[in-house]
């Protein structure tokens, strides 16, 4: 899958985008698993309260089941207008 | 409906008499544009607008349908820029049309709450001193729970 990052997690994470193997079968799964794989992930993730998904470009929660998503987003809170 | 999300400026006077002008029958239009403030103190060099493509105009057209259907509308329009904004620079803009004043007023309030956090963008202001991503708003949020 594909997995997007936007404003200060992209800036902390280092990269704007990748595309993953993964096993995990939620988004809380997956955040997971990306923190164990390096710091800047860790501390990207790090307060989940202070970031938001998109699964296929639809808002989301961290509970969600990621069987079929092709795209994931994370983000900080939007601020449009 | 007419969503566009684009780096380049509008003419706000060619929009507003643009979408004034291929109404039918409507009574009222309202429209409202945000424009970048400048900070205090240091005083801000730019803005930049950062967005998702392909959700921001999933998201914006999904609000748009939405206040077409709570509201008497006969058209919506959403312009939305990204990139870099100066201060004074229009960031964006909205229009509604209805027979009804109140509907268009109040459905262009709601897609300016919707807007804000809701369609995927996000502000960062540079100053010369540094730069800061914008956090969004409680009351941003909170702003939702009357519709």
């Amino acid at each position: 899958m594909d997995v997007l990052y936007f404003a200060w997690v992209r800036e902390r994470i280092g990269i704007p985008r990748e595309t993953l193997d993964s096993s995990a079968t939620t988004v809380g799964e997956l955040v997971e698993e990306l923190k164990a794989r390096e710091e800047r992930y860790a501390a990207a993730f790090a307060d989940l309260s202070a970031l938001r998904v998109a699964l296929d470009q639809d808002l989301s929660d961290f509970d969600a089941s990621l069987e079929g998503v092709r795209e994931v987003a994370f983000f900080p809170p939007m601020t449009g207008g | 409906m007419d969503i566009r999300v684009q780096e380049a400026p509008f003419d706000l006077g060619h929009e507003v008499e643009a979408f004034t002008d291929r109404q039918v029958n409507m009574g009222a239009v309202v429209t409202f544009t945000g424009i970048t403030r400048d900070l205090p103190g240091a005083g801000m060099d730019r803005m930049e607008m950062e967005h998702y493509p392909g959700m921001t105009e999933r998201a914006l057209t999904k609000i748009a349908e939405d206040a077409m259907a709570r509201w008497d509308l006969g058209d919506v329009l959403i312009i939305h820029r990204y990139g870099v904004l100066r201060p004074q620079d229009r960031i964006m803009m909205v229009g509604t049309a209805s027979r009804h004043r109140a509907h268009a007023f109040e459905a262009a309030e709601f897609l300016m709450d919707y807007l804000k956090s809701r369609a995927p963008f996000w502000k960062k202001e540079i100053t010369k001193d540094g730069s800061e991503w914008v956090e969004a708003k409680d009351e941003d949020e909170a702003a939702l729970d009357r519709w």
